[in-house]
């Protein structure tokens, strides 16, 4: 029965592919998301920009927001919980949410375990800055993977940097010898199984996105030439001067990734995108919370 | 023979896989251009609705698809698939298609069941729509707890279901083989 689960909350994923997730804060960004093309929306109160610029301690959203979210559109509704935060992930299910982002954007709830994804019945997803750390998500059970690039800040170096990263160190998993993949498992900290299913079949067993720093189309078909399968876009939409025609054309970037042509007529009068914040004037790395 | 897939979102890397091991031929459809290619069929996969429906309609599309359906393209339309064909979007079928029919993915679910004449065909459903009504011309293929989950007009298939997410080829292979139509 749970196995029956973790393939069924992969196969949503599965469905995502080539879309993507927007972050919203309000029914009415919910529903200019949906019709600019969102395949998902990721429901939180306030999107990473705004939590980085606040500090404290940032929490799961209230729940009366996130049902006002589910309520106005029909595309899948996503909800943030800290790492670790396994009640925060039961009230999510408890609401019938479509997928959890155990996310590093929020404070983490416990430094040495995340959540025993398992034992749930909603789907989670997952950041990731490398293979082992995906990895070790997918054997929680993480039935969907993104990379955690560094979110709010509209420089999408760090997502670039983890999306090369796992795809270097998959391809060297997929040139090993089966008798090295034994050393291979211990040294990246995860099952045998898993390194196995990576070595023959040369991808993730779920899908992966990227995340963190996505501000223009330009960006998105990056990601997506880089090897993700569909693109997390957060503070990078609603932060814009024109928030629905940046939408509108991050959704058929990532659909036309492969094509300069169409990227470029896309890329047209947009207007101000996010000012954004550089990767050397961060204080505060989210990437590193959660390995 | 070769099928078109439509690859504006979703996951139509999973039906492409099921037609290669079936020894078919496909390419996929982005954009207008993409869409000129010679094709004997034409696959609506997975995804979202109203994604689908803004990049089409965007990107000019819908016209094009909706002619050539209309002129007897074979098509095969899986869970949002079923929805672009309905009376409400493409509208190239008569019936009408409940969206999110079985809620929220806690109401996703797998099961075997019978479609057309054959039996145990493997069914999973993510966040499925079934179909609430159809039109004369429509020919029922399954039919699950009350609800219709595949149905038929002339050259059209559709399913709630997702087919090409199993190892089960034979709905696939029923669709190359209905282009004679009826």
């Amino acid at each position: 029965m749970k196995e029956d689960r973790q393939t069924l909350n992969r196969n949503l994923a599965q469905m995502l592919k080539g879309g993507v997730i927007m972050d919203v804060t309000t029914p009415e960004q919910a529903r200019i998301a949906e019709a600019a093309g969102a395949c998902a929306v990721m429901a939180l109160e306030r999107i990473p920009a705004d939590i980085r610029a606040a500090g404290g301690v940032s929490r799961m959203s209230d729940p009366k927001m996130i049902k006002g979210i589910q309520e106005a559109v029909s595309i899948p509704v996503m909800a943030k919980c800290r790492i670790g935060h396994f009640v925060e992930a039961q009230i999510l299910e408890a609401i019938e949410i479509d997928y959890i982002d155990e996310s590093e954007v929020l404070s983490p709830a416990d430094d040495v375990y995340h959540i025993d994804k398992r034992q749930f019945n909603v789907p989670f997803v997952c950041g990731a800055k490398d293979l082992g750390e995906a990895l070790r998500r997918i054997n929680e059970g993480a039935t969907m993977i993104r990379t955690k690039g560094e979110p709010g800040t509209g420089d999408v170096i760090q997502a670039v940097r983890h999306m090369r990263m796992m795809q270097s160190e998959i391809r060297r998993l997929t040139s090993m010898s089966e008798d090295e993949l034994y050393e291979a498992a211990k040294q990246l900290r995860v099952p045998f199984d898993l390194v196995q299913y990576v070595h023959e079949n040369g991808k993730l067993p779920v899908v992966n996105f990227a995340a963190g720093g996505v501000a223009t189309p330009a960006d998105a078909a990056l990601m997506m030439q880089l090897g993700a399968e569909g693109v997390f876009v957060g503070s990078g939409i609603f932060k814009s001067g024109d928030p629905v025609k940046r939408a509108q054309a991050i959704v058929k970037a990532v659909t036309n990734y492969q094509n300069p042509k169409v990227i470029a007529e896309l890329s047209e009068d947009l207007g101000e995108a996010m000012v954004g914040i550089n990767e050397s004037e961060i204080e505060l790395l989210m990437a590193e919370r959660g390995k | 023979m070769k099928i078109a897939i439509l690859a504006l979102q979703g996951a139509f890397a999973e039906h492409q896989q099921m037609l290669h091991k079936l020894g078919v031929e496909t390419f996929l459809v982005r954009n207008l251009a993409d869409w000129q290619q010679q094709k004997d069929g034409l696959i609506i996969p997975g995804g979202e609705s109203t994604a689908m429906t803004r990049i089409m309609h965007d990107q000019r599309m819908w016209q094009p698809l909706q002619d050539a359906i209309r002129e007897g393209l074979p098509v095969f339309g899986t869970c949002a698939g079923m929805i672009m064909l309905d009376r409400n979007h493409l509208a190239t079928m008569d019936m009408e298609v409940k969206r999110n029919a079985y809620g929220r993915q806690l109401g996703s679910f797998y099961t075997e069941s019978a479609f057309a004449d054959m039996v145990d065909v493997k069914m999973p459903f993510i966040r499925a729509p079934y179909i609430e009504e159809v039109g004369e011309g429509v020919e029922v293929l399954s039919v699950l707890d009350g609800h219709i989950i595949a149905a038929r007009q002339g050259r059209q298939l559709v399913t709630s279901f997702h087919p090409e997410l199993t190892d089960d080829t034979r709905v696939h292979e029923y669709f190359l083989n209905m282009k004679s139509g009826h």
